[in-house]
């Protein structure tokens, strides 16, 4: 597959085209000394929506964490709006982790809904969504705190504004989540499989607001192997195995013609 | 009086301790009060410093923290006591002198029993907090960092306030300890309940009405604590919206440490 931009032995500052809004080349990663992401590059263009699936340990949700350096990347690069995430060249060229600060101030723009909501349980549903705009963004309380009822209304948690998250179901606690990371205005929201750990019941009601958000033109990489969903919003359905992509294409082509055994095989057992 | 052959108990002495003590055995009974709660709250800063220790990069850091647990809970308070007071005075290195603040003068041994409450306490409290911000879910510290909180302005807005919960109920239990505990500094001449009640057994040998009686203040002092704490644990539950469990009173009567205790500990 093309590496956008160069190729990646190319300087960090490489020019990365204005519409990719995740640019990924060639990423590896290992824990310990087993290899768990082989070389994976990844386009994602401004509003597209990109649902990845593959089997489980395949290396999905380590590659999410790579996009906003949760993980480390011991090898290519990951670009997020033309910037390299996570690490900076030094005056002699070589590749350096960035300072704290500057690794925060990219993940402000980037949102993450993690499987298990990871809801600050001490603080209303309320303060769960203005923390990060006031203590990061600097926003007044009154500001944030009227930005976020908006929020809630548009998930569909008005009424929940003062509720405490252990007093919510499975599905309000993940479109909790889901306006705390809009709260930040991101460009990116990366969702790993956001209605896995869902009762059956709720899975529509967390999958209505991601689908929502992308018929308003949001960039967002999301795992999951709701093949509705998938077959409905994705622009690209990208298929990963064993740390690499086996194939990616639009969703009709690669769940009714996939190109590969390994696909075919996943696709019949999950549907 | 009662008096009899083999009994002997002076219920109006008795009786005149507990309803109207002694202004001595009041300011002894503030002097175990106050100590007690300085010794605490420094504990308690002192402590996070040594948690954070323990999860320091550094390896030297971790180390230091390390030993000093090991030091301060592995030797009994009791000659830790001693030694600050008398040991570092006649080695010549540091002699504990009154000290005026204002209207107040804070006396030289109770500034040494302060100390030495603190600096034991701060081991346990530092094992106490860091257990504590472990068991807060990782994913915590990951969720602020994705709302582009650093690790430090996440583990201070988000992780630190969640592990106060976890904190809590030991805390609880060091404190009632600590109380009890301050009268081990009558051995370095602190005035505090115990010695004054042991003052007051020598003169009047009603040494069974005033040792009683004290023993009464310590369970009511660590009485009320432990409806405070229980009172502070509710605030806590209701503010993560979960609704109070049974208060367990066991906890109050349980002792994580004793005067001879010298075990490492949990
Ligand atoms: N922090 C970690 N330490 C060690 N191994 C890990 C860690 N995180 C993930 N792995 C391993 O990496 C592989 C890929 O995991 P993951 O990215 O979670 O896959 P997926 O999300 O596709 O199920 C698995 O074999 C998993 O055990
Ligand atoms: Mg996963």
């Amino acid at each position: 597959m093309a590496a956008p931009g160069g190729s990646a032995e190319g300087g960090p500052d490489v020019a990365v085209p204005l519409d990719l809004v995740v640019s990924a080349v060639d990423v590896h990663k290992s824990f310990r000394d087993v290899e768990v992401l082989k070389g994976v590059s990844l386009d994602v263009a401004r509003g597209e929506v990109v649902v990845l699936i593959g089997p489980s340990g395949s290396g999905k949700t380590t590659f999410l964490r790579c996009i906003n350096h949760l993980e480390t990347v011991d090898q290519g690069r990951i670009y997020v709006n033309g910037r390299l995430v996570g690490y900076r060249t030094d005056r002699r060229g070589r590749i350096r982790e960035e300072r704290a600060s500057a690794i925060a101030r990219q993940r402000a723009d980037i949102g993450f809904v993690f499987q298990h909501f990871n809801l600050y349980p001490n603080r209303s549903v309320l303060d769960n969504v203005c923390l990060g705009p006031r203590k990061v963004r600097r926003v007044s309380r009154d500001e944030a705190e009227r930005a976020g009822r908006a929020l809630l209304r548009r998930v569909g948690l008005g009424s929940k504004i003062d509720a405490h998250p252990a007093q919510l179901s499975g599905g309000q606690k993940q479109r909790v989540a889901i306006a705390r990371a809009l709260a930040m205005q991101p460009k990116l929201i990366l969702f790993d499989e956001p209605t896995s750990a869902l009762d059956p019941e709720m899975i529509g009601e967390v999958l209505t607001v991601i689908r929502d958000l992308a018929s308003e033109g949001m960039t967002m990489v999301v795992v999951s192997h709701e093949m509705g969903f998938a077959r409905e919003v994705a622009d690209q359905v990208v298929m990963m195995d064993d740390g690499a992509i086996v194939e990616k294409g639009r969703p009709a082509e690669l769940f009714d013609r996939p190109a590969h055994e390994r696909t075919r095989a996943f696709l019949a057992k999950i549907l | 009086m009662i008096s009899t052959v083999g009994l002997h108990f002076d219920g109006r002495f008795f009786w005149t301790s507990l309803l109207h003590p002694s202004s001595a055995f009041l300011q002894g009974l503030w002097a175990t009060v106050y100590m007690s709660v300085v010794a605490q709250l420094l504990a308690t800063v002192l402590g996070l410093a040594l948690a954070l220790a323990r999860r320091s990069k550094v390896g030297v850091v971790r180390g230091v923290a390390w030993s000093y647990a090991w030091m301060m809970r592995g030797t009994p308070l009791l000659v830790q006591l001693a030694l600050v007071y008398f040991g570092l005075a006649a080695a010549g290195i540091y002699r504990f002198a009154n000290l005026t603040v204002g209207p107040v003068t804070i006396p030289g041994e109770v500034q040494a029993a302060i100390l030495t409450f603190t600096l034991n306490e701060a081991a346990y409290m530092g094992e106490i907090i860091r257990a504590a911000l472990a068991a807060v879910d990782p994913g915590q510290m990951e969720a602020a960092m994705s709302t582009g909180m650093t690790p430090s302005r996440a583990m201070r807005l988000v992780v630190v306030p969640q592990a106060v919960r976890f904190v809590i109920p030991p805390l609880g239990n060091d404190f009632n300890a600590l109380m009890k505990n301050t009268s081990l500094a009558s051995i370095i001449g602190v005035q505090e309940m115990f010695l004054v009640s042991e003052q007051v057994s020598s003169v009047t040998f009603n040494t069974f009405e005033i040792y009683l009686v004290a023993s009464l203040y310590y369970l009511g002092l660590t009485t009320v604590w432990s409806v405070i704490q229980a009172v502070i644990e509710r605030r806590i539950d209701r503010r993560w919206g979960i609704r109070r469990e049974p208060r367990r009173w066991s906890a109050t009567w349980s002792r994580r440490r004793t005067v001879l205790d010298v075990g490492l500990g949990a």
